[in-house]
């Protein structure tokens, strides 16, 4: 399993894609920025892609089969099989699908299979990718739920959630310490960069303040004092 | 622990559930995992439906499972109310920032090179990286009480800060140590 891209350039502090694989992610969100700079990249489903998907259908299949493999995190796989695989895409067009789909809200795998299936078939491939993506793995979840459900009160299996939730729960904690050092690079400067993940950790974290509050006041503050110093 | 829900949702609660949900979806800036203490503190904190440790223990089940991770959304709902919990929160979090992407995608992402752009994502990274910290220390809480899991959790850390191994790997030894142990 591969990242899906290197860092390309150096300047790569850019939104991390949290919902995906810790392991993979900073590389990941890294070459994916790298793209914004490249503005000759092809656009997606260019005549240059060597092949494209036959129909809707095609496109659930191959999500879902994509989908069931990404064992904590999809996007390399989505990665392997869009553009090794199928050759659906290039890896330029992956990056670049990418690069778009962590910008918006949302998780970033499950936006960019809905921007690759509208761009393919219209509304119906968009579904179709999504559909892909979500509905197998969520039988699988399920059934773990219901299962835990009915176990929760076995006290091994109590024991064994608790093991498993204390290492999900550094997955993640690991996962936001290997973005710390992309901030030295952040157009804001290192220091007010820290300061702003700091003070969103202990309002967030330790205050719980809710998200709203925050993102309309300090993302609003750090948006205004970027888009400065983005001055050409 | 309890299998069930603490307390559960109250018929009149799911238009106010829902609706959370709707906003959480155009707030997940930087990914699902980044609304991870949003959902503990209106799960949790706020409503009593969910202990700290049935939101742990349902994360870890999403993150287990193959598929994006905002599986862990849906076993949530699932854990809060059934089926219609479920339907509740996944529809939720997928309808805003699904409209959204697709609006933005046909709209054009020429104008992602914009200065306006590049802010919006240089701007708000550092407070992406605090908010993935901040899910980390939220889903934490049932560890900080109870040395093995406090100490299976800062192991986690520093194997994965320093190595590349498969989370799977590592939720599995999670798994044994808290089966054995806890």
């Amino acid at each position: 399993m591969t990242p899906p891209a290197q860092p390309l350039a150096p300047d790569a502090a850019a939104l991390p894609a949290a919902d995906e694989s810790p392991g993979t992610l900073p590389a990941a969100a890294a070459g994916a920025v790298a793209t914004i700079e490249d503005a000759g990249a092809p656009s997606v489903l260019d005549d240059d892609s060597p092949r494209t998907p036959k129909s809707p259908g095609e496109i659930f299949h191959v999500f879902t089969r994509l989908a069931l493999q990404g064992f904590g995190g999809v996007l390399p796989i989505v990665q392997h099989e869009l553009v090794e695989r199928e050759r659906w895409l290039t890896r330029e067009q992956f990056l670049e699908l990418l690069a778009v789909a962590q910008v918006l809200p949302g998780p970033n795998v499950v936006n960019l299979s809905l921007m690759f299936g509208d761009r393919a078939f219209g509304w119906r491939g968009g579904l179709a990718a999504l559909g892909g993506m979500l509905l197998a793995p969520l039988g699988v979840v399920l059934a773990l739920t219901v299962a835990y459900a009915r176990y929760a009160q076995h006290p091994v299996v109590a024991g064994v959630l608790r093991g498993m939730g204390a290492v999900a729960a550094g997955l993640i904690m690991a996962t936001g310490i290997k973005l710390l050092p992309a901030l030295r690079r952040n157009v804001l400067g290192p220091t007010l960069a820290f300061a702003f993940a700091a003070a969103m950790f202990a309002c967030i974290a330790l205050l719980r303040v809710p998200l709203a509050w925050m993102l309309g006041g300090l993302g609003v503050v750090g948006y205004v004092l970027a888009w400065r110093r983005l001055a050409p | 622990m309890t299998p069930a829900v603490v307390t559960p949702p109250a018929g009149g609660d799911w238009a106010g559930v829902f609706a959370q949900f709707l906003l959480l979806s155009l707030l997940s800036i930087g990914g699902a995992i980044s609304t991870v203490p949003e959902m503990h503190r209106y799960l949790v904190d706020q409503h009593h439906w969910l202990s700290n440790e049935q939101f742990s223990a349902m994360v870890a089940i999403a993150q287990a499972a193959p598929g994006p991770n905002l599986l862990f959304v849906a076993v949530l709902g699932w854990g809060i109310g059934g089926a219609l919990g479920m339907l509740v929160t996944m529809i939720g979090i997928l309808v805003p920032s699904t409209t959204l992407t697709l609006a933005a995608a046909r709209w054009g992402e020429a104008r992602r090179h914009t200065r306006g752009v590049q802010a919006f994502v240089t701007g708000l990274a550092p407070l992406t990286v605090g908010l993935v910290l901040s899910s980390g220390f939220v889903l934490g809480k049932p560890a900080y009480g109870n040395p093995w899991l406090l100490a299976t959790m800062v192991a986690t850390v520093v194997v994965c800060v320093r190595w590349k191994v498969s989370p799977l790997w590592l939720i599995a030894l999670g798994g044994l140590v808290g089966g054995l142990v806890t």
